[in-house]
């Protein structure tokens, strides 16, 4: 069997002389009896490294994976820079807590500084947290945050990502906040709805643009009615296409949130991924999670240190902000990397590939009979619609080595590209889709 | 220096090729005005950036990490290796099923051992960390009582030893917290206890061993007690490496129980991120479980719980890191995981006893995988904090132990070596704490400044957070 641990027989006796104890079996004296296990019959025998790995790489192969993708749907294939994991491999971070002890984790909280003003800046917003786990549960915070005494509904868009609603649905169910889902019509949130439905106890308006369909929402207006009502406008944006759409900031949203996954990290069937969170400044306090702020040691160098720890659980215990606690620290690294290596125009030129392939693929699938119901102006993301078989559209691509558009039933097809898919691959996928 | 001061207009990294198909951009209402001001650095200064940033981080990997209640155990690399490879890496989550059969056998494989480890019918990998296990393990609890027709029930019961994510994740299901104090042994009050429990409370977070490194023998008196009025017993699974393979939080009578696959499991804490907390529960809380469970033998389905309390984040949880923790129960089978438990134990009573004379205890007798000084008494004679010796620490490349906590000792450090560590390593850092005792007394000027050797010295964090500086401009 594989172990990690030092310490032979003999160390072990003369640990237990020092201990003063008789047996090992002394230590564990307190454990009564009857609730003593017995052999654990369910676990396998310990093995050896190279049998290890072999037993993984079976079980992985047993996945397929499809060398050209054409889904998103919440989780994108994006190309990642080689930087970012030989940066994120490095053991230092990797193995390290989080920084509590501020003059040993330096280079952490440094990184986390940096993205944090990264994702300021992408979002235009004034503060950044240090990351929350995921898009959905950021989308999730955000709605929890935005509560105040006589303010307890939240209205969230039907368009926002399914998984996001009902991460929202959860949160609310546990704390109390009353929700209310904004229909869509014509792919995008009804803003009617919303100004029909806003009153004194609406606490926030929670958007996704691009929405779950591609569409670009109409922002701005969700934002206006929202806070003429009073309550405070949340947007869930994905952070490629901020590279060339209006950011929150501009749109006037109090709040930016997102899955961050598509800044350098891969699909890993859903995680670890990565929910970025921002807000304007007057929120700050509200904001949950770890927050890295700078500051001076005492000879007046300057040096970086968790900080606004009064809005957290081991300080404010049950009345803190939230209960998070680990977030997704090496993941927030990896965009940092990912940001830093593709800088200004390498984002622009990522957010212009994205929109630019997914409207050639959009003009190639009407041209064989598609339907894309996207009215207005989409991002990388689109919905068709077709008498095709759709169940035989997605088994002919994926014998071709293909993973086509998400189905969302009744022949609708929700489709995504990125800078990764080349126009040989599209031009595969219409000719093959001709066909059936 | 931070990157972006290593700016200059026009550097950067080729990393795309140009577009292939007609360039398609937003209208004019659409496009983004405001200027990006990422940074513009080259690759090899972009790599030597975060190297130096690496070496200005302190991981397992840099020496010894005793920080109580956090496990930080060595992070064997077979797992980042298995974790790699592509056919886990490459795999869209909402890829059809018959082609993530290797994925699902993963979440299969390890619900079930971790079922048989913790004694739990059932496990939800969705929860990424341990504090959103507790949430996720409280709603379970709601659910459930609603689903009886018993949604009154509005308090969960806290020992004032519990860990702070216990009563925070409590307020986010809307419960309120009744805090039970410890007794004069360190454990919990049983006739307090009995006072407190009644028909409107929800149930008990309890982490046993607790936080001063003691495992409650009235453990079985405790979850019947709330059994018997009506509630549901939850474990914190933060300290489970003191008993793994040894005893199982099922058969102490706990209902639901949460895992720090970041902890107990070897993957590691990546500077705070990201985890993994499983939660697991007994049969009869199976159907309000989160996103999916894997049935089946040969062909492998996802199943969703027919009263499922709906989703805690997207798709299956940090997969990755489940396959880590696989790939090290693998390793270590069913001999192994007992023996890591053995070891942790044996580590802590024996760094314990390599300190005991001068460091007082916060409690008498054995510990379990971690021990809690207390250094009030020095404090008064000497004016030295935890926080001061914790700072000497920093000079001899050794990780302090947990300061402050559990906040029921005064002047408290909690040091967990783990069983990853040597001998040799624990009597170099007994050794360490021993000489910072002897300065505090003699010369606790010197320990007042501490750390001297580190890149900066004390930070100033009231100065950090009244001037709150959160990003670069």
């Amino acid at each position: 069997m594989g172990k990690y641990t030092p310490n032979g027989e003999n160390e072990r006796r003369e640990m237990l002389e020092v201990i003063g104890a008789g047996a090992l079996e002394e230590l564990f004296s307190d454990i009564p009896s009857q609730v003593r296990a017995g052999e654990l019959e369910g676990l396998p025998e310990g093995a050896s490294e190279l049998e290890v790995m072999r037993r993984m790489k079976k079980t992985a192969d047993k996945n397929r994976v499809f060398p050209t993708v054409f889904r998103g749907a919440g989780a994108y294939r994006h190309y990642i820079p080689a930087m970012v994991k030989n940066v994120i491999s490095k053991e230092n971070f990797q193995t390290a807590y989080t920084p509590y002890q501020a003059e040993i984790s330096q280079g952490i909280l440094q990184s986390i500084f940096e993205y944090q003003t990264m994702i300021c800046d992408i979002t235009g917003m004034d503060v950044s947290n240090a990351s929350v786990y995921d898009g959905a549960s950021a989308a999730a915070e955000a709605v929890s945050m935005c509560r105040e005494r006589k303010r307890n509904k939240a209205l969230v868009s039907a368009a926002v990502n399914p998984y996001a609603v009902e991460t929202i649905k959860t949160y609310c169910f546990g704390n109390g906040m009353e929700l209310e889902i904004v229909p869509v019509r014509d792919g995008v949130t009804d803003t009617g709805y919303i100004r029909d439905h806003m009153d004194e106890s609406v606490a926030c308006v929670l958007i996704q643009s691009p929405n779950y369909y591609g569409n670009i929402e109409r922002a701005e207006e969700a934002g206006e009615i929202a806070h003429a009502g009073g309550a405070k406008f949340i947007m869930s944006v994905n952070p490629i296409s901020l590279g060339v759409l209006k950011s929150p900031g501009e749109l006037g949203a109090d709040i930016a949130v997102g899955e961050g996954q598509p800044l350098g990290l891969p699909l890993s069937f859903g995680g670890p991924y990565l929910g970025f969170m921002a807000c304007r400044e007057k929120l700050m306090r509200k904001l949950p999670g770890r927050i890295v702020g700078q500051t001076e040691d005492h000879k007046g160098r300057t040096g970086y240190v968790l900080t606004l720890q009064a809005r957290e659980q081991h300080i404010r215990r049950e009345k803190a902000s939230s209960n998070i606690c680990s977030n997704q620290a090496l993941c927030a690294l990896a965009a940092g990397v990912y940001l830093s290596v593709m800088g200004n125009e390498g984002l622009k030129k990522a957010a212009v590939q994205c929109m630019s392939k997914a409207h050639y693929l959009a003009e190639g699938l009407e041209s064989i009979g598609f339907t894309v119901e996207n009215k207005g102006e989409f991002f990388h993301e689109f919905v068709t619609a077709s008498s095709k078989d759709s169940d035989e559209a997605l088994r002919r691509l994926e014998d071709a080595g293909i993973l086509g558009g998400y189905p969302l039933g009744d022949g609708r097809l929700l489709w995504c590209c990125t800078e990764l898919n080349t126009r040989e691959e599209m031009d595969k996928v219409i000719g093959i889709l001709k066909e059936v | 220096m931070l990157i972006f001061e290593k700016s200059r207009k026009g550097r950067g990294c080729d990393v795309l090729p140009e577009c292939d198909v007609k360039t398609v951009l937003p209208s004019d209402a659409n496009m983004r005005k405001e200027e990006l001001h990422l940074p513009e650095v080259s690759e090899p200064e972009i790599s030597r950036h975060y190297s130096e940033l690496a070496r200005k981080s302190h991981g397992v990997n840099d020496g010894f990490y005793p920080l109580g209640s956090c496990t930080m155990k060595y992070n064997p690399r077979v797992n980042e290796e298995a974790a790699s490879l592509c056919g886990f890496t490459d795999i869209h989550p909402l890829q059809p099923e018959e082609t993530v059969q290797g994925c699902m056998e993963v979440l299969k494989t390890a619900e079930a051992y971790l079922c048989e480890i913790t004694g739990m019918d059932n496990m939800t990998f969705q929860p990424a960390a341990g504090a959103h296990g507790e949430f996720t393990g409280l709603l379970l609890m709601k659910a459930y009582h609603e689903s009886r027709n018993d949604g009154g029930r509005r308090k969960i019961i806290v020992p004032d030893s519990a860990h702070g994510t216990n009563p925070a994740s409590a307020a986010m299901a809307e419960y309120s917290v009744v805090t039970v104090p410890s007794g004069e042994d360190g454990c919990v009050d049983i006739e307090k206890l009995k006072e407190a429990a009644g028909d409107d409370v929800a149930g008990i977070m309890l982490t046993n061993p607790n936080t001063l490194g003691l495992f409650d023998r009235n453990i079985l008196e405790i979850t019947e007690i709330i059994h018997g009025c009506g509630g549901l017993c939850y474990y914190d699974g933060a300290n489970l490496n003191a008993v793994m393979g040894i005893t199982r939080p099922g058969d102490m009578g706990f209902d639901i129980v949460h895992l720090n696959l970041h902890k107990t499991f070897s993957t590691p804490h990546g500077g705070g991120g990201p985890g993994s907390g499983p939660v697991g529960c007994k049969k009869f809380l199976s159907e309000f479980l989160p996103s999916f469970l894997v049935k089946g033998e040969d062909k492998l389905t996802f199943e969703k719980p027919s009263r499922s309390i709906g989703e805690v984040k997207s798709f299956y949880g940090n997969f990755t890191v489940v396959v880590k923790a696989l790939t090290y129960i693998l390793t270590l089978g069913r001999e192994g995981i007992k023996d890591a438990a053995e070891n942790a134990v044996l580590n802590a009573n024996y760094m314990m006893a390599k300190l005991k004379d001068i460091y007082p205890m916060a409690c008498r007798g054995f510990c379990m995988h971690e021990f809690v000084m207390s250094l009030s008494q020095l404090k008064k004679e000497t004016g030295m904090t935890a926080m001061d010796i914790a700072k000497g620490l920093l000079d001899h490349g050794i990780h302090p132990p947990t300061m402050y906590f559990p906040l029921i000792v005064d002047e408290a450090l909690m040091a967990e070596p783990t069983e990853t560590e040597s001998k040799e390593t624990i009597d170099e850092a007994a050794a360490v704490f021993r000489e910072l005792f002897e300065t505090a007394r003699t010369s606790p000027e010197l320990l007042h400044q501490a750390p001297v050797k580190t890149l900066v010295t004390r930070l100033d964090e009231v100065k950090a957070a009244r001037h709150p500086v959160l990003r670069y401009r």
